[in-house]
């Protein structure tokens, strides 16, 4: 264990041609070990000459393929440089096999007049001599061959998977996060509790109210991706929490009000799917108004639809977005729509009438969320 | 001696709470008056002239910084400059710029050690103010320093202003523009024998402009440098701008006087 610990930190030191050459001849050593075995075994002929015999046809063979796959994989990726799989040195099997059938009989025929050589046997080509030694040499060096590059290229396929299913993974994580800092935006905190801390001194009643109101919100924030659905009430109180909050803070720059007819009380709707749009209404409609407005949050049935209406009276589209606006928040609306409802959603964005913006969502009433 | 100060803040409980640690903390300090936004903290200081101004720096109608800057344009030149503390929630690259440029500010929420130690700077600062012209150029330097800092980002150049009359657009090459002046939420575009109204800030316009061309004389001016023939420096620290192609004369405010100085 330890070593192979040890073995693997020293891998990742190396540089990455050399550390692939070693990734090749830790699986070329066994197998053509294995082979000699096998073959001395089967054919009743002694290990020593065996083993000389298949390193020296399974390491050239090995050369030649690999060298061709790279060779041909990096001569292709001169004209498709995006190509993700030759950039990893990966032709494609339809160039792969024939590199394989040339390099066994160039591997073969070197490889055995390699081993001739080294053992001080007189050289003669197999083919003359016995045919089905030929046969044999050849089949055994194909099987090897073809187990070796398929390991390879299921190993580089599975290492290319783990790789996207990682940047995927990081990429919902990047987005879960930069969706609770812009629900937790740190000037809405900071400045709700220097408010709080006023208050504390000014009215204790008032400030305690205020703490639970932020208490809510917060539990409401963190809890929103765990939840599937909530009923429509429910988000109506955590807007309306939210809105206390940005009242205590306007004092009477801010005022709202909530229409929901009973009826609708119970519908279920995406946790918090309101929440950034009445962000939008205080951040970039109010707040930048001198003499603050009002917010409007309706609910209504049409017929198998739920329309719900956010709506204010600030400095409307044009200014509003010119105050610094990413559109994360309307961008995350109409994703999680699209996600949850595809095509049966809609969301707009208009000016309203009489200055302002008025942001609309319709959703099937009695859908499974 | 009665020290005065402003307090600009929009949110009224963090007015007052500001108010009360202030008075606990530094009795003799009258607070002479508090506004909701930026553009009355910038005329009410004005008018009022008070020692110190406490400014937020998120506020409608104008920020704390624009409200300072209007100050250091318009402040006459006999009184004695206020001292501006900025207060902000949150905003970690303004801060980095105030600390940068030795700003008072305080975070909010405001500690009450820490609002002991800027009322002490305070009144160590007032103690040893300096003799008038020099104590306001070195508030106009330091403010015109934070302001670089706290820059907009560039954004994609313009080549040529789109201005709508009913339903008619005029277009205008930049090239051909003397100068733009800030109208309330509009700019008045003017070039040599035009004038036209696009409904865009001078701030979000400002970014889209080449500052190499295009030099910010004025918090409410952008005039486009070749066609300066002539700059005046009068005594008030302002300079007088001479337009070719143009009648009427600009000022460049002593924000931006130091972009005329010969060679």
């Amino acid at each position: 264990m330890l070593r192979a610990v040890t073995s693997m930190i020293l891998l990742e030191r190396l540089p990455q041609p050399l550390r692939s050459l070693l990734r090749q001849l830790a699986v070329a050593i066994p197998l053509c070990t294995f082979i000699a075995l096998f073959m001395s075994a089967v054919f009743g002929a002694p290990l020593g000459p065996m083993l000389v015999f298949s390193f020296s046809i399974g390491l050239t063979c090995q050369a030649l393929i690999e060298g061709g796959r790279r060779g041909v994989a990096w001569w292709l990726a001169r004209s498709r440089p995006d190509s993700e799989p030759l950039r990893n040195g990966w032709p494609g099997w339809h160039w792969t096999g024939p590199i394989i059938v040339l390099g066994i009989l160039g591997g073969v025929q070197i490889g055995y007049r390699m081993a001739s050589g080294l053992l001080g046997i007189e050289t003669r080509t197999p083919e003359f001599t016995n045919w089905r030694a030929w046969f044999v040499i050849l089949s055994v060096s194909l099987i090897a061959s073809l187990v070796v590059t398929s390991f390879f290229w299921a190993r580089g396929r599975l290492a290319a998977i783990e790789a996207k299913a990682q940047g995927a993974q990081r990429l919902a994580a990047e987005n879960q996060l930069k969706l609770l800092e812009s629900q937790l935006e740190p000037h809405m905190l900071f400045n709700t509790l220097a408010n709080l801390r006023v208050l504390i001194a000014l009215d204790p009643a008032r400030a305690q109210a205020m703490l639970d109101r932020l208490i809510a919100f917060l539990r409401a924030t963190l809890n929103a991706s765990r939840v599937g659905s909530h009923p429509l009430s429910t988000e109506f109180d955590r807007l309306s929490d939210y809105l206390a909050l940005m009242a205590v803070r306007m004092g009477p720059r801010l005022a709202f009000s909530f229409n929901l007819p009973d009826a609708l009380r119970s519908a279920p709707v995406p946790p918090l799917l309101l929440q950034p749009l009445v962000e939008n209404c205080i951040q970039h409609g109010l707040e930048p108004k001198i003499e603050g407005g009002h917010v409007d949050v309706c609910a209504v049935r049409d017929g198998a639809t739920l329309l719900l209406t956010v709506r204010d009276n600030g400095v409307g589209l044009a200014a509003g977005s010119a105050a610094g606006g990413t559109h994360f928040g309307t961008q995350q609306v109409r994703d999680r729509l699209a996600a949850l409802y595809g095509a049966a959603a809609t969301f707009t964005v208009t000016a309203a009438a009489g200055g302002g913006t008025e942001a609309r969502i319709a959703i099937p009433l009695h859908a499974t969320t | 001696m009665t020290v005065t100060a402003v307090i600009a803040e929009d949110e009224p409980l963090l007015a007052e709470g500001l108010r009360q640690e202030l008075a606990a903390l530094w009795p003799e300090l009258q607070i002479v008056a508090t506004v909701g936004d930026g553009l009355a903290a910038a005329g009410r200081a004005l008018a009022l002239a008070p020692d110190i101004c406490f400014f937020d720096i998120r506020m409608p109608g104008a920020t704390g910084l624009e409200a300072a800057q209007a100050l250091a344009e318009d402040w006459p030149e006999r009184v004695p400059f206020p001292l501006i503390v900025f207060v902000t929630a949150y905003d970690q690259y303004a801060l980095q710029a105030f600390a940068a440029q030795a700003v008072d500010y305080v975070v909010k929420p405001v500690e009450r050690e820490r609002l002991a130690a800027c009322v002490a700077r305070l009144k160590a600062r007032l103690a040893t103010r300096g003799p008038l012209p020099e104590s306001l150029q070195r508030s106009v330097d330091q403010l015109r320093a934070l302001l670089g800092d706290i820059a907009a980002p560039i954004a994609p150049r313009l080549d040529v202003i789109q201005a709508q009359v009913g339903t008619v657009v005029h277009l205008v090459p930049v090239d051909e523009v003397i100068y733009f002046e800030a109208a309330d939420k509009y700019v008045r575009v003017i070039t040599a024998d035009k004038e036209h109204l696009i409904r865009l800030s001078l701030k979000e316009l400002l970014p889209q402009l080449d500052p190499q061309r295009f030099w910010q004389v004025h918090r409410g001016t952008v005039v486009q440098a070749r066609c300066i023939t002539q700059a005046r420096r009068e005594e008030s620290g302002k300079v007088t701008l001479v337009l070719r192609g143009r009648s009427e004369a600009l000022t460049a405010s002593r924000l931006y006087a130091h972009l005329f100085k010969g060679l």
